[in-house]
């Protein structure tokens, strides 16, 4: 459980290293994060806590997607109605992730 | 004993049927460059863009023709990922995250970062038909264009010089039958579906696919994978430049807009500028 707590860290803490916002906002709210729950010992609610860790990083995948991806939409196509259909699609497919 | 045998021999015979069908081992070339959230500066002395000190990464489009591949080995269309970089020693960081992503191999054709800066995409592709010719690829993806110097020569002069078929600006790669891929390409006004045989040049468009995150652990893994670095000199590659960059300038500048307190003062100001008739 310990090495899964840890584990989850070092994967959110690498992960914030290009969050838009920098990676030092990312990384003090990261540690608060955890810090605000150290005295859980209940091994079913960290659990709960470890899912919902796992579903952030999935987020912030989606959202550096996302964003990397309207970036060059933004830069190499051309705005028309069919080029924001298929963008809709593509966002509805990263959200559904 | 029959009944058990006849369905799993044909189960069988598809399958291998499927494997000689396409068994290619792909080779992905990516570029770092200047990521692509950088605010990119023009060097005072106008002869490039400031590239020290500066986040680099992937090539995005080239993160997409990476992402095609792994996805062809993960359906069993592909046996064998290699990414592929021509750069300075700098490059490797680029290899590392494409083995994160789920190349097998990577093979790095040096230069030093004066030459890199130099370098052409005549270059890369002579570096990319030399390690072709050295090791058999049935097939090479690569970005449709690289976001720093959005030449997207590349794929059409390695696809001259191997005189191998391509199928530029992919949307949709889906095996063609008979060794050959079905490839759906984004043209202006809509969609181009073409088959090419194999082996051939394919470059990747922006809706191809979603490109993986390089998680931590991949991250680790990669760094036990093989990574090869090869002199583009011992390739024997002239590195001669064929263009020379006369100067580098920044877009204009917008001119900042104006604000007026009232829509009497608007109108008037359009009518001067004749935008509404009088």
């Amino acid at each position: 459980m310990r090495s899964r707590v840890i584990e989850l860290y070092k994967n959110l803490y690498h992960m914030g290293k290009e969050y838009p916002k920098g990676s030092q906002w990312f990384h003090e709210r990261l540690k608060i994060a955890f810090w605000k729950n150290k005295d859980i010992t209940d091994p079913a609610k960290i659990d709960e806590l470890l899912k919902r860790g796992d579903f952030v990083v999935k987020e912030i995948e989606a959202l550096y997607k996302l964003r990397k991806y309207r970036a060059m939409k933004q830069r190499y196509y051309e705005n028309d109605e069919e080029n924001e259909k298929e963008t809709k699609n593509f966002e509805d497919k990263v959200q559904k992730v | 004993m029959f009944v058990f045998l006849s369905p799993s021999l044909s189960l069988f015979s598809s399958f291998f049927l499927c494997l000689i069908n396409i068994k290619m081992r792909i080779l992905v070339g990516v570029k770092r460059v200047v990521d692509y959230a950088v605010k990119i500066r023009v060097k005072p002395d106008k002869t490039g863009v400031i590239t020290e000190g500066v986040q680099h990464s992937m090539n995005p489009f080239d993160e997409i023709a990476l992402e095609e591949a792994v996805k062809l080995k993960e359906k069993k269309l592909a046996t064998e990922v290699v990414a592929f970089s021509f750069g300075g020693p700098k490059s490797a960081e680029v290899l590392r995250t494409a083995l994160a992503k789920g190349a097998d191999k990577a093979i790095h054709v040096t230069v030093s970062d004066a030459e890199a800066a130099k370098a052409e995409p005549l270059h890369v592709a002579q570096a990319l038909q030399k390690i072709v010719e050295q090791e058999k690829f049935d097939a090479v993806f690569v970005g449709k264009q690289a976001i720093d110097d959005d030449a997207s020569q590349t794929a059409p002069l390695l696809a001259g010089l191997l005189d191998w078929p391509q199928a530029l600006y992919a949307s949709k790669v889906e095996d063609g039958g008979a060794g050959s891929l079905k490839v759906t390409r984004e043209i202006d006004g809509g969609l181009d579906t073409i088959k090419v045989k194999l082996p051939a040049v394919l470059s990747a468009d922006l809706r191809l696919n979603e490109p993986r995150y390089a998680t931590l652990p991949n991250i680790m893994k990669a760094k036990k994978k093989p990574l090869k670095a090869i002199a583009a000199k011992e390739l024997g590659i002239d590195l001669t430049p064929q263009t020379s960059v006369l100067e580098v300038a920044e877009p204009a500048q917008r001119k900042a807009g104006g604000f007026v307190a009232d829509v009497s003062e608007l109108i008037a100001k359009l009518k001067e500028k004749g935008l509404v008739k009088a």
